[in-house]
């Protein structure tokens, strides 16, 4: 850390997750409901648990990218953040948000369009809290020595993350329309300017931990999202096979689509590249663990598995199945999930001043949190090949297939509860570190000296 | 080997492009193919009522429509023509929680007027042209 204002971030990330946390109990409930245990569904239904599940998901993942901005822009724009108050206005209100959008869910206070539950009105709170966030980034920014493709990189992508909320929030009589709009919002996210931020904190991370030259890693990152555009735009396709717009789609989609992976497997070469490039040895190895790990899960989670059921045959009999809560699940952690991770683990030491790197705890907490979610997967993966056989191609009717796969639920439990416990002990840990401080100041420097 | 200019321009250049043919594609969805595979003229009052009863319950967070929704419920794009008025009428009347095999509906008790409207929606939805969505069931028994 180099600047004191920077220690906001560290805000950022204890209160991401602590949500995450919440996002796990709504999974449980989830899962216990499919494997035919609903006890709660008086208080919690099926519907309320999904809406804070996926809506948590979403705002802890901000979240995380909101601390990591915080901390990323000073530091590449020498410059001391230009309003820290504001940055505690702007996270205090965005939990606000997100606490009645929750409690909402649970008095029938929402709108039913996947993702974008939360009502208008509070999507306008939501639109002035961004606001508020990008001014004092841009301002910092604008204001700074120096402005780095790294810091342009993350700031775009934040800018353009902005922007695309807009289109979910028309109103359309047409269910179509509806879904088509609603596409520009959760696929360019994802697919598009989510791999930006991503990008831009990946390229920071390697810059930091491997020691390679700036202008190398710069310059693949402009191939990584230039990648991730010209694949992920058009990309978009994939969604509107079968929603009511034309078969164009089919073809459009289904070619670019499938070049998507491209971006996460250039993202894997790159940062595998980098580390072996590299020759310096930076002390947090785990940061180094996870920073991989973002790399190759991903790939694996949103190219791999995205591929799996992109192309419209295959779409035709997945799609609004298990298969696709079983991508949903791998890409969601591997790209966006583990990045802020990454990110939290080597921002740490340096906002606390301690060197607790590579502990048995930290470790684990990788270990298990990764095999865990990939044995998630795996369970969703084969209830998922079940149901699309059983239901979209034998015929049989919807609940007795859900009767079928019940147990696969069981195995999604167990799985989950491991990957809970590697979570339980990433936040021990983070606890561990104490709070932010001055005298972290130029901690990590003083690393590359000694 | 590549600059960094060059890629910085690879980036820009791409981007431009795709992005300006997304939003051609997406002009002619809107203007030419949603009039004809989706029926507008069919979108009556009692249609779009039944669209603002899907969105206030959060139907969507059990079922999906169209393919996209939740997984823990069933598919509903064709549920008139597989369950048929009355049924779906009685389902979301009912003042106790439907269960068919033990999984629970939470109970709406809506009016016969807003049930009613619901259906209309089903009914539209189930006329759209969605390029063969859902896909007829096609391994012989
Ligand atoms: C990090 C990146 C990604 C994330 C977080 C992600 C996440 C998701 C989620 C949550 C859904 C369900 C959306 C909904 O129904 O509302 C979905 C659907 C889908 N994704 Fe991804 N995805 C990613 C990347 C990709 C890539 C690269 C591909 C293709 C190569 C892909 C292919 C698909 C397809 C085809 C569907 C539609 C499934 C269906 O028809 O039900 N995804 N994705
Ligand atoms: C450990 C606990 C977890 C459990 C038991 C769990 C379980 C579930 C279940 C049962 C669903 C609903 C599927 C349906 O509609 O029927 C779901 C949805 C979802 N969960 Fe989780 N989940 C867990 C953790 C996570 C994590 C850590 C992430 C992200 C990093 C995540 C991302 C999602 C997403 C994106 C969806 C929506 C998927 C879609 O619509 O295709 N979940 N989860
Ligand atoms: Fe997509």
């Amino acid at each position: 850390m180099k600047y004191k204002s920077q220690k906001v971030a560290y805000w950022f990330f204890a209160s991401a997750i602590l949500l995450l946390s919440l996002q796990i109990i709504y999974g449980f409930i989830m899962g216990f409901a499919h494997m035919g245990y609903d006890g709660l569904h008086s208080i919690t239904p099926f519907n309320t648990a999904r809406a804070v599940h996926t809506n948590l998901l979403v705002v802890w993942l901000l979240l995380g990218f909101m601390g990591a901005a915080y901390y990323i822009i000073p530091e590449e724009a020498q410059q001391e953040l230009v309003n820290v108050k504001l940055a505690y206005v702007q996270l205090i209100s965005f939990l606000v948000v997100g606490v009645i959008a929750i409690v909402g869910y649970h008095l029938n206070y929402w709108e039913g369009r996947k993702f974008l539950e939360i009502p208008r009105p509070l999507d306008w709170l939501v639109v002035v809290n961004v606001l508020l966030f990008l001014g004092l980034i841009l301002a910092t920014l604008y204001k700074g020595k120096k402005k780095t493709t790294t810091a342009l990189v993350l700031a775009m992508g934040l800018l353009f993350a902005a922007l695309l909320y807009l289109p979910g929030m028309i109103w359309f009589d047409n269910q179509t329309l509806d879904s088509f709009f609603r596409w520009w919002v959760v696929h360019l996210w994802v697919e598009g300017v989510w791999e930006l931020i991503m990008g831009g904190i990946l390229a920071f991370l390697l810059i930091k931990l491997t020691g390679v030259d700036r202008e190398v890693i710069e310059k693949w990152l402009y191939v990584i999202i230039g990648l991730t555009f010209l694949s992920g735009i058009l990309g978009t396709g994939h969604h509107y096979y079968y929603i009511g717009v034309g078969k164009i789609w089919l073809i459009v989609g289904g070619i670019f689509s499938m070049l998507e992976p491209l971006a996460f497997l250039a993202m894997a070469l790159f940062a595998v590249g980098m580390y072996r490039k590299g020759e310096k040895k930076h002390p947090n190895k785990l940061a180094l663990y996870w920073t991989l790990g973002t790399a190759i899960i991903s790939f694996v989670g949103a190219g791999l598995l995205g591929m799996a059921h992109t192309l419209p045959q295959v779409n035709l009999y997945t799609h609004g199945t298990l298969v696709t809560a079983m991508h949903g699940h791998l890409a969601f952690w591997g790209a966006y999930g583990m990045i802020v991770f990454s990110f939290i683990t080597f921002a740490l030491p340096n906002l606390t001043g301690r060197k607790l790197y590579d502990t048995v705890n930290g470790q684990l907490a990788y270990w298990l949190s990764n095999i865990g979610m990939a044995g998630m997967t795996l369970a969703f993966g084969v209830a998922g090949v079940a149901q699309v056989y059983l239901e979209r191609k034998l015929g049989l009717e919807f609940g007795a297939v859900q009767k079928e796969i019940e147990v696969h639920f069981f195995v999604l439990i167990l799985m989950a509860t491991m990957f809970s416990t590697g979570i339980t002990l990433f936040i021990i840990e983070f606890f561990r570190f104490g709070k932010p401080n001055d005298e972290a100041i130029g901690f990590e420097e003083n690393l590359k000296k000694a | 080997m590549l600059s960094k200019s060059q890629a910085r321009a690879f980036f820009l250049g791409g981007t431009f492009v795709t992005f300006a043919i997304f939003l051609g594609m997406s002009w002619n969805s809107l203007v030419n193919e949603v009039p004809k595979q989706t029926n507008p003229q069919n979108l009556t009052e009692q249609v779009v009522h039944g669209k603002e009863l899907w969105e206030e319950n959060n139907c969507m967070g059990c079922h999906s429509i169209f393919g996209e929704g939740a997984y823990y419920a069933p598919e509903l794009t064709k549920v008139v023509e597989r369950r048929g008025e009355a049924y779906i009428k009685a389902v979301l009347m009912a003042k106790t929680p439907w269960m068919p095999r033990g999984r629970k509906m939470v109970a709406y008790g809506f009016s016969d007027q807003d049930a009613s409207d619901m259906v209309e929606f089903f009914k539209w939805a189930g006329e759209a042209d969605l390029n063969g969505f859902p896909p007829k069931p096609d391994v012989k028994r």
